[in-house]
């Protein structure tokens, strides 16, 4: 097996110069104006011409919700398929088309309630799949119930007393589903996307980038403490792979391992900054990143990573796939069909 | 000491025991032979559903039927002219359908007051009495295979695992099979337990002299080959048939082949031969569920593969919102139904036709899918080629319901030359298809094909053709988002007349009356072939005339059979279901089906066909009775 292998290397370059444009079809779109989904939708259009691949090498394929409407708005082959299924619809093609860049869209109640099996299945597996999971912690297609990713007690229209259910963090959740990407970022800041979503697309396999989107009509300002300008930077860690993991206006929190093994959030007024934990994407054993998963409160959104939690290699499925069939054709030679069909034991009659 | 030799045209083995005797083993190894013979024959494996159900009870008993003969035949027949019964439960759970004056080969070991009172028995049938109907060989095969194997270094049970190769060994003798298949086939398959593979060949050899020297059996008997058409023949099941007809159809498009599956009874064996295949290309994908399977299919569809799902009935079920996408999407897949016993979890390894009504209409909205059956084991491999013809032409997904009978029993087929195949043109688009009005060109994906109605195919990676397909309801032509109502309705009518319009390609009904002048048709659909076959055959013999069709096309049905069905008084129609091709057929031509219906998990004997088209026959109206049965 080779380690160069990387997830775009037998996907055809295009040639001719593409911008963001190009990326664009004749499609009106179609979000609530103001909707976080229209920022997500430009800056993978911004993102896209880097990677320098042929268009229609592309494919873009959804579930159901508001955004799996994602691809029809791009000029690149797409589907927009049923509910939950996008995950399964497009192993079939990256088993079969290792040629192309796969890129599914999917939002909280698609991927984590109707679509939570082909999800983990798809990472385990590690398919070659770039996912972006639009976090809005809430239905917004269906007009506003709670999602499995809501916080308890939600009062929406299913839930007018307060929703029961415990939430899916969907980080902790593909960690513990032996993801080899996973990453978070904001609908918001375009830069730390376009970041988070270069080291996705180069990644071979499975790569679930959670996107934070704000619904403004059915869960309006559900991460405000993450993007309001006197909150954010006491709220929310950026993860940068080889750095001290530290946040705050002057970088006054930090977070550190106790003596019983667990980690926490300490002040670096008081202990300095040598003891901060390093962040490793690419450590081997997950514990770490699960353990960063879990710094978050659910409800104020307190300690909140974002950034590429995990990153590390294993063959994706798919090339597996492609390689075993490769040996097996290798070592019997190409199959020959009359005497597949005449099998071992023949008679004749004259 | 050589006995009488006396020849017999027909012959019906039961082998029976309980699940872990190897009596499926047994009943393959006895086919082989009987096939390398030059026998017409037919199979019918029935085993329970348990892996290894309680050991000695009526629930844990598996059984294997064959029937071989000198001629042509189409089923694996209704009644045993001899059983073999491992032990007291494998009697109980079949005497009832052996025929007076058959043979019982019984393993005495077995007979213990334990074992007895497991299955109900007060007393021991083989010394009370109650057997004296039938021809009784009470033989001591446990005990006399491990007597065989004295020799080995075996322990008492394993040398009494070779017990089915003893019976196996006596059965061979008495029906004069070979003995050199299963020879080959033990060397290959405990090629690395030498200890294993002397004991059974030893265990084999013991019974077969047994035959020779007992004089329990008097005769040894002969079946001549049946006179079949010239040509190369090997046996085969339905299951690895339609997958062989799969791969075919995949190397005669020049489509990689991708199945995704999950596994499920009765059509399993479909997944483990494509697997087996690898080295044609194909690719195997065994989901995390029913609906992972069919959409990888769909996928893989997209990218333009040959691409396939195998499920049974309740799987279907599950696949169905799928189905609806694919028939949406309007590209190429095959779903593979191996029907068995419903609703819900049913009978898994009994088979049943229940799933027609499934098949057309299990799904939201107006979901036109093609359903094609096969009618016999070897039949499924043309099934599949069928289907993938109308797949990949009409951009469809097509149903294939097969069924466990068919799945699982066996059939010599005559092997068709690879070079007399037909071929499969996929057809990809490859450039734009539509003027705009500036007189720029640019790519509709729903544009259809005049003739077919189909649309174009069109996989990713082809230059200037993207465009974005989905669930919603599309505009006729340019393929985008369209909630236009009149668009809808157009949409809508465009999908059925599709599939409507498959009829123009398919062959008409024929109908088999060969006398001519019959007044009663009997049409059937799927596996019920070789039972209505051998049951007109026989009331034929009777002197009485009937007609008999049978339908390979469901949806949409061939152009004549309307007027196929209004020539006849009456028309039956045998299903293993409650009516459903019956319901059909009423709704579509208007005519007066008379139901003829089972759902024991067996398929039907040719005996209750037989009495069922008499008694139609009889209460015709104006009835003159043929000469000879006056």
């Amino acid at each position: 097996m080779t380690d160069t292998y990387a997830s775009l290397s037998l996907v055809p370059k295009t040639d001719i110069a593409i911008t963001a444009k190009d990326f664009k079809s004749d499609q009106e779109v179609r979000w609530c104006p103001g909707c976080g989904d229209y920022s997500i939708l430009s800056t993978v259009q911004g993102f896209l011409p880097e990677l320098g691949l042929a268009r229609e090498n592309i494919v873009f394929i959804s579930g159901i919700g508001c955004s799996s409407r994602f691809p029809y708005y791009m000029n690149t082959f797409g589907m927009h398929s049923i509910h939950g299924r996008a995950p399964a619809i497009a192993t079939g093609l990256a088993i079969s088309r290792p040629d192309l860049s796969i890129w599914v869209i999917t939002g909280d109640g698609d991927s984590l309630s109707i679509g939570g099996n082909h999800l983990i299945h798809a990472l385990r597996r590690n398919i070659n799949l770039k996912i972006l999971l639009f976090n809005n912690r809430i239905y917004g297609l269906t007009k506003g119930q709670y999602s499995p990713t809501s916080e308890q007690g939600k009062i929406t229209k299913s839930t007018p007393e307060g929703s029961l259910d415990y939430a899916f963090n969907p980080v902790s959740l593909a960690l513990g589903a032996e993801a080899t990407f996973v990453a978070r970022t904001i609908d918001s800041d375009r830069k730390h996307m376009t970041e988070v979503l270069r080291q996705a697309a180069t990644h071979e396999g499975t790569a679930l980038v959670e996107i934070y989107q704000n619904c403004n009509i059915f869960n309006d300002g559900a991460f405000e403490p993450l993007k309001d300008n006197d909150t954010r930077d006491d709220v929310m860690m950026r993860l940068v792979d080889g750095e001290p993991i530290r946040f705050g206006k002057d970088n006054e929190k930090g977070v550190i391992r106790t003596s019983e093994g667990h980690i926490a959030i300490s002040e670096t007024t008081r202990i300095g900054h040598d003891p901060l934990l390093v962040h490793d994407a690419h450590a081997k054993d997950p514990g770490l990143a699960f353990a960063l998963s879990r710094l978050s409160n659910p409800r104020t959104l307190e300690n909140t990573p974002i950034g590429v939690f995990r990153d590390v290699h294993r063959p994706s499925y798919d090339r597996l796939v492609r390689e075993q069939i490769a040996e097996v054709i290798d070592k019997k030679g190409p199959g020959d069909l009359q005497s597949l069909l005449n099998g071992s034991d023949t008679w004749n009659v004259v | 000491m050589s006995k009488q030799v006396v020849s017999l045209n027909r012959v019906v083995i039961r082998f029976a025991g309980d699940s872990g005797d190897g009596m499926q083993l047994t009943g393959d190894r006895f086919t082989s032979e009987t096939a390398g013979l030059g026998n017409d024959l037919s199979t019918l494996p029935d085993f329970p559903a348990e892996i290894r159900a309680p050991q000695g009870t009526i629930g844990g008993v598996s059984a294997f039927q064959l029937a071989f003969a000198d001629h042509d035949i189409t089923t694996p027949g209704d009644v045993p002219n001899v059983l073999v019964a491992m032990n007291p439960a494998a009697l109980k759970a079949n005497i009832k359908d052996v025929p007076r004056g058959a043979d019982l080969i019984l393993n005495t070991d077995e007979f213990t007051k334990r074992n007895l009172e497991k299955v109900g028995y007060t007393s021991n049938p083989i010394e009370d009495g109650s057997l004296e109907p039938y021809k009784v060989h009470a033989i001591a095969l446990t005990s006399q295979t491990v007597e065989a194997l004295k020799g080995f270094d075996l322990s008492k049970k394993e040398a009494e695992r070779s017990k089915n190769m003893y019976a196996l060994g006596l059965l061979s003798w008495l029906y004069s099979r070979g003995a050199d298949g299963t020879r080959s086939f033990l060397n290959k398959k405990f090629a690395s337990k030498p200890e294993i593979l002397a004991a059974n060949l030893a265990a084999f050899e013991a019974g077969w002299s047994f035959g020779e020297t007992t004089e329990s059996f008097s005769v040894q008997y002969e079946i001549a080959p049946a006179s079949l058409p010239g040509g190369t023949y090997r046996n085969i099941s339905g299951n690895p048939a339609l997958a062989f007809g799969l791969i075919t159809a995949s190397q005669r498009s020049g489509l990689p082949l991708f199945l995704g599956s999950y596994p499920i009874t009765p059509a399993s064996d479909i997944l483990h031969e494509l697997a087996k295949n690898h080295h044609f290309g194909v690719t195997t994908f065994q989901a995390e569920d029913e609906i992972a399977g069919i959409g990888a299919a769909i996928g893989a569809a997209y990218g333009g593969s040959l691409a396939v799902t195998t499920t049974s009935g309740p799987g279907v079920a599950l696949k169905s919102e799928a189905i609806g996408l694919a028939v949406s999407l309007e590209l190429p897949l095959i779903i593979v139904d191996v029907q068995r016993g419903g609703p819900s979890t049913g009978l898994p390894t009994k088979t049943e036709q229940s799933d027609l009504l499934q098949a057309m209409f299990g799904r939201n909205g107006e979901s036109p899918v093609p359903v094609i059956a096969p009618q016999s084991p070897s039949d499924c491999f043309y099934a599949a080629l069928e289907a993938a013809r109308i797949a990949v032409e009409y951009r469809t997904p097509v149903f294939i319901l097969s069924d466990g009978y068919i799945a699982n029993g066996s059939e010599p087929w005559r092997v068709p030359s690879v070079d007399d195949l037909p071929s499969i043109d996929p057809d990809f688009a490859t450039g734009l298809n539509h003027a705009k009005d500036d007189g720029t060109e640019e790519f509709w994906p729903y544009l259809r094909d005049p003739e077919t109605l189909a649309r174009p195919w069109a996989v990713p990676g082809t230059k200037g053709l993207e465009h974005r397909i989905g669930g919603l309801e599309k505009a006729d032509g340019n393929g985008g988002i369209s909630y236009d109502s009149d668009n809808h309705d157009t949409m809508v009518r465009l999908r059925q007349a599709k599939v409507d319009g498959i009829a123009d390609t398919i062959a008409d009904v024929v109908v088999d009356d060969p006398d001519g002048d019959a007044r009663v048709l009997v049409l059937g659909w799927g596996s019920t072939y070789g039972p209505i076959g051998a049951a007109c055959e026989i009331t034929r013999r009777t002197g009485v005339s009937v007609a008999q069709a049978h339908l390979r096309h469901i949806n949409p049905f061939p152009r004549n059979l309307g007027d196929v069905l209004r020539a006849y008084d009456k028309v039956l129609v045998p299903e293993m279901n409650l009516g459903q091709l019956a319901m059909l057929l009423r709704a579509k031509y208007l005519v007066d089906i008379q139901g003829i219906n089972q759902v024991r998990g067996m398929p039907f004997k040719s005996t209750e066909l037989v009495a069922a088209i008499t008694a139609a026959i009889e209460t015709l109206p104006g009835k003159t009775l043929h000469a000879e049965t006056l």
